[in-house]
This record gives C-alpha cells, sequence and structure tokens, in this order.
C-alpha cells in the first residue's frame, strides 16, 4: 500500500472491533435460542455511552463528578415526560432529555467548577441527590416507585417494539457517541481540556481560562449521558429515580476506571465488561456486592496506582483514545 | 401554630446535632489529611447496629451505649490501619473508588449479618416519658437529651481543639500539614487520633438515634450526603462551621418539610402550595448548600483560596 494511505490508530481499530463483535450478539443470541443475551448486551451498551460522556470530563477533564447519574434520570424521564406529551419519537425525547440536561448542567456545573478537589466530588454529588429527590416528589410520575411506560418510542415513525431493532439502534447510538468524542477530544477544545487536567497554571499563563472549556465540556457530557438515559427507559420500558441514585453515580466511574480512564475506547470496554460481570456476579449470588466492594478495596490498595495503573500496565490504557 | 412552629424548631436542632456528630469527624478527616472519605456514614450505621445488638443482648440502654461506643472506637480503627491510612497520598479518584468499595462491602455485610429488616432498640425508662413544653404541647424527654449530649460533645470537641496541645497541633496539622510534619509531629498518629475520634462520634450519633429511627441497612447513605452538605456549607476543615451548618441544615430541612406548605399558602391556592411544598422542601438545603457556594466558594468559614 502506498505509504500516503491514512493510517487507522490502533485504539480506533479496536474499537471498531468491538463495535462489530457487539454487532453480532443478537445474531449469537438467535442461533443459541437466549433472547436475554442480547438484552444484556443492549444494557452494556447502554452503559458504554454513559461511560463515555463521564470520560470527557472525568478522564479528559479530571473533574471527578460523583452525580453523573442525574442525567440518565433526566433522559429516562423525558422518554416518560414525552410519552406524556404525546411526543414517542426518540430524537424528539433525546433533544427534551438533553435540553434538561444542558440547563441543569449549566448551573449546577458553573456552582459546581467554582471549587476543587473535595468540594466538586461533594458537591456534584449533591446536586444529582437534589435530582433524584424533585423526582422522587413527583407523586404524578410515580414518586419513588417510579412509572412503567406504555411502550417505547418511534424512531421516526419506525417502531423499536422489537428487542433487536432497539438494540441496533442503541449500537448505533454509542458509534456515533464513540465518534463525536473522538473528534472532539482530538480538536482545539479536547486539547485544551487536556492541557487543563496536565497542568491548569501552565494553560492559564498561555491564555487560556479553564472555565468556560471545563464547563461546556461539563454540559456536553451531562448531555450525552441523557442519550443513555432516553435509551435505558426504551430498554426496560420503566422509569423511576432509582437511575439516577447516588450508587449508580459510583458504579459510572467503576466502569470507566475499568477500562482505563481518559481513553475513550477503555471507557467503552471498561462498562461492557462491568456490566456484564455485574449480570453474572448477580446471578451467581444475592450479596455479590460484597465481593464486588472487596475486590475494588483491594485493586485499589494494591495496585500502585489504583486501577488506572494496573490498565495501564495491561496496556489498555495509553495516551490517546 | 407558634407550639408547632417551636416543636419542628427542637426537632430540626436535634437533627442538626446529629448530623453535627456525624460531620465533625469527617471534615477534619477531609481538612487535614485533603482524604474524601465517602464510607464515614458506615460508621454512623454500625454504630446503630452494635447498639442494637448490645442493648438487645444486656437488656439494659446504657450498658449497651457503653459497649457500643469502644466497638465502634475499634472498628473505626481496625478501618483505618487496614485501608485508609493506605489511600492518604492517592489521587481522590483512588480515595473515592476505595471507600465506594467499602460502602459495598460493608453495607452488603451488615444485610448478611442482620437482615434487611429494620431493628428496634428500646428508649430507656429514665427518658421515656415527655416533658409539657409551652401550653398543651409536650416534648419527649429522650429527644431533649439527645439535644444536651449532643451539645455536651460539642463544647468538649471545642475545649479539646482550641485547649489543649492536641488540639493545637490539629489546627496546626489542618492548615498547613507538611509544615508540621517537617517541625517533628507524627501526623499520621495525629491523624489516626483524629480518625478515631471522627468514627466514635459517628459510632454515638448512631447508637443515641437508634431508639428513635428503626436501624436500617439504608442509614448511613441517607445521612452521609446530608453530611456531605454540611461540610461543603461549613466549610471544609471547621468544627465552628460543621456545628453551624449542621442546626442550619437540620433546622431548615425539619421546618422546610411542615412550614413550606403553610408558608406558600399565602402566596397561591392551597393545592399548588402543597404540591410546590412537597416538590421543594427535600430540595431546600440543597439550594442552601447552592446559595453559599455561590457567595463562597469555601464554604462559610473554609480557608480563602483552599483547594
Amino acid at each position: 500500500m502506498s505509504r500516503f494511505a491514512p493510517q487507522i490508530a490502533p485504539r480506533l481499530k479496536a474499537a471498531l472491533a468491538i463495535l462489530v463483535l457487539m454487532a453480532l450478539v443478537p445474531v449469537a443470541a438467535h442461533a443459541i435460542g437466549d433472547p436475554f443475551l442480547s438484552v444484556i448486551a443492549n444494557r452494556m451498551l447502554v452503559f458504554a455511552i454513559a461511560a463515555l460522556s463521564l470520560d470527557l470530563i472525568l478522564g479528559y477533564g479530571a473533574m471527578v463528578s460523583f452525580g453523573h447519574a442525574a442525567y440518565l434520570g433526566f433522559g429516562a424521564y423525558a422518554v416518560a415526560l414525552g410519552a406524556r406529551w404525546g411526543v414517542t419519537d426518540l430524537l424528539a425525547q433525546i433533544l427534551l432529555g438533553m435540553v434538561f440536561s444542558a440547563a441543569f448542567a449549566l448551573v449546577t456545573g458553573a456552582i459546581s467548577l467554582r471549587t476543587r478537589g473535595v468540594y466538586f466530588i461533594m458537591i456534584t454529588l449533591a446536586f444529582a441527590q437534589m435530582a433524584y429527590f424533585f423526582f422522587v416528589s413527583q407523586g404524578s410520575l410515580g414518586g419513588d416507585d417510579g412509572v412503567a411506560l406504555q411502550g417505547r418510542s418511534t424512531l421516526l415513525g419506525l417502531s423499536l417494539d422489537g428487542d433487536v431493532t432497539l438494540y441496533y439502534v442503541t449500537l448505533g447510538a454509542l458509534a456515533l457517541v464513540y465518534a463525536g468524542l473522538y473528534r472532539l477530544t482530538g480538536s482545539r477544545f479536547g486539547r485544551v481540556l487536556k492541557g487543563t487536567r496536565e497542568n491548569s497554571l501552565r494553560m492559564q499563563a498561555m491564555g487560556y481560562r479553564p472555565f468556560p472549556y471545563q464547563l461546556v465540556a461539563y454540559v456536553i457530557a451531562g448531555c450525552l449521558c441523557s442519550v443513555a438515559g432516553v435509551l435505558l427507559a426504551n430498554l426496560t420500558e420503566y422509569v423511576s429515580p432509582a437511575y439516577m441514585g447516588w450508587h449508580r453515580s459510583g458504579e459510572m466511574i467503576v466502569m470507566l476506571v475499568f477500562g482505563g480512564i481518559g481513553t475513550l475506547t477503555g471507557a467503552m470496554a471498561g462498562a461492557l465488561v462491568a456490566v456484564g460481570l455485574e449480570e453474572v456476579l448477580a446471578a451467581f449470588s444475592e450479596h455479590w456486592r460484597l465481593g464486588f466492594g472487596l475486590a475494588l478495596v483491594l485493586v485499589v490498595l494494591f495496585s500502585p496506582e489504583g486501577l488506572t495503573g494496573l490498565a495501564k500496565r495491561l496496556g489498555i490504557g495509553g495516551k490517546h483514545g | 401554630m407558634f407550639n408547632l412552629f417551636l416543636l419542628q424548631l427542637l426537632n430540626g436542632a436535634q437533627f442538626g446535632i446529629l448530623l453535627f456528630l456525624v460531620a465533625a469527624g469527617l471534615t477534619l478527616v477531609f481538612g487535614i489529611m485533603d482524604f474524601i472519605n465517602l464510607a464515614h456514614g458506615v460508621l454512623y450505621m454500625v454504630g446503630a447496629y452494635l447498639m442494637a445488638t448490645f442493648a438487645g443482648m444486656t437488656g439494659n440502654y446504657w450498658l449497651g451505649l457503653m459497649l457500643a461506643l469502644p466497638a465502634t472506637l475499634i472498628f473505626g480503627l481496625v478501618l483505618e490501619f487496614l485501608v485508609f491510612r493506605r489511600l492518604y497520598d492517592r489521587s481522590h479518584l483512588d480515595q473515592v473508588l476505595a471507600t465506594f468499595g467499602l460502602i459495598l462491602m460493608l453495607s452488603e455485610g451488615v444485610r448478611i449479618l442482620w437482615g434487611s429488616a429494620p431493628l428496634n432498640v428500646e428508649m430507656p425508662e429514665l427518658l421515656s416519658g415527655s416533658v409539657p413544653l409551652a401550653g398543651p404541647l409536650k416534648y419527649p424527654v429522650y429527644r431533649i437529651a439527645v439535644i444536651a449530649a449532643g451539645l455536651a460533645s460539642a463544647v468538649g470537641l471545642w475545649a479539646l481543639i482550641n485547649h489543649t496541645r492536641a488540639g493545637m497541633l490539629l489546627r496546626a496539622g489542618a492548615s498547613n500539614r507538611p509544615m508540621v510534619a517537617a517541625l517533628g509531629v507524627d501526623i499520621s498518629r495525629l491523624f489516626m487520633l483524629v480518625f478515631a475520634g471522627g468514627a466514635m462520634l459517628a459510632g454515638f450519633a448512631g447508637a443515641i438515634v437508634a431508639p428513635i429511627l428503626s436501624v436500617d441497612p439504608g442509614m448511613g447513605e441517607s445521612i452521609l450526603i446530608l453530611t456531605f452538605v454540611v461540610i461543603v456549607i461549613g466549610g471544609v476543615g471547621s468544627i465552628r462551621g460543621a456545628f453551624l451548618a449542621a442546626i442550619l441544615v437540620g433546622v431548615v430541612d425539619t421546618v422546610g418539610r411542615t412550614f413550606g406548605p403553610i408558608w406558600l399558602r399565602m402566596v397561591m391556592d392551597p393545592s399548588a402550595a402543597a404540591q410546590t411544598g412537597r416538590m421543594l422542601a427535600p430540595m431546600l438545603v440543597y439550594l442552601l448548600m447552592a446559595a453559599v457556594l455561590f457567595y463562597s466558594p469555601t464554604g462559610l468559614f473554609g480557608r480563602r483560596g483552599a483547594k
């Protein structure tokens, strides 16, 4: 081949391989006659979108948000509210979820980004909890118990009632989010974000004000996560405040770190593996959290740089996603 | 109406005192070691469970309390020795992950050991009556005792921090840790003491609240997040800030839930007022936090220019 042929980064190749592999799951599930397999795989894809969105702020922006699950909830409630208002198109519901998320992220992000370190972690957690209690108090939306949806959304007239249709729509959304974030993190915007992560003071000396970049990244991450929420609600046909509980935020960080932080392919792979592992462990014992928690503590304690270091040593982490 | 307000004010103060007991140790841990510990609420829960167990075993509230306190202290020390001391020099992300793992593990452990069903603790006979308060209104003695015990702890803590050598080192450590270490103070031992003290205070809060609330595996998590709000409002590392913020959050939360709808009724029609009130009440403390942060990003008594 000509040496002028475009080089495809190995990490991008890995991402493509994962997407192709995931595209084969419904076929395999059909072949072995286990439709539940593709439901689990669909769940993996949904959380891969969520983990990718979190990676933008946590991995590339070094903003440890402990409230990212709130946006999953905004997306899910956009489906419930949309259906109530007669809006059943998936794209319209995604737009609605993004509007909710952008508004919330803009206000809470502007306040949270005034702080650093432990403050930022606690504040993002508290704001997510505020959103959680807001939906708990909405009696018309089922309050604490949540609300079952009448049916799934439609995509430009196409019904998503079939599990396989929804699966490929989710896969398409994941591929789009990955591609978008790949471009974004490689752009000037992404470089400023990464520069701020490495050394905020130097970036300021170079004439960049980190705040607007960080805030925009925070809003984008929230909006993208709400896409995962819209798809999650469609998958389960159920919406409840439990989607935005703080355990979920913690699990999302674990997923991200699982695959290697600050790399998009790692975030995607981490979510796929973590959700799959959760399903397996949960089937194995109802007390799976005991083992999961213990494993988490042990890995952080005994891998010198934490999970991130372990991932790096295994060659999953790297410089560019 | 005034009586109801007084009642809710007292309930709010009592809730605030509990929040303070949990927040006091945690704010010092954050302030001195710059260490984020999500698992502090677990100590509160463990305190309550140990109280339920020991009080049930001995059949005596006071004996139960006498046993539960040192047991929580030891539990806290074991956690510090096994896990936390290895995390001080790590990134915040590692601290979040490890302490989150600890929560998952310990909550599930409690579920396995004691089951998911709520437990009850008998109130001691001495404190089980109620006293008349303005007019026909009565207030349970036990809640007054909780307020008194919390205030006594706060005064003790204040004396300890402001008038003892250990307290002096602690204050110095909170404002500049490397400098204190350079002056030859064993900062990790100092921190162990702070951590153990904080664990016991959180356990104490869990133990004394056990007869009023039911003891269940979720109790540590619901108080943890409010404790964070308290610490953020008060300013990380400030005991005085934690005390004022805890009382503020306790009163705003309790009074807001009862009086929010009543006050809203003055400006809107009753059904809308009831609905808006129900919606706003649980969000009030978070809005309070947002307002304080907007005004001062390091909280009311936080150090300027701190992280």
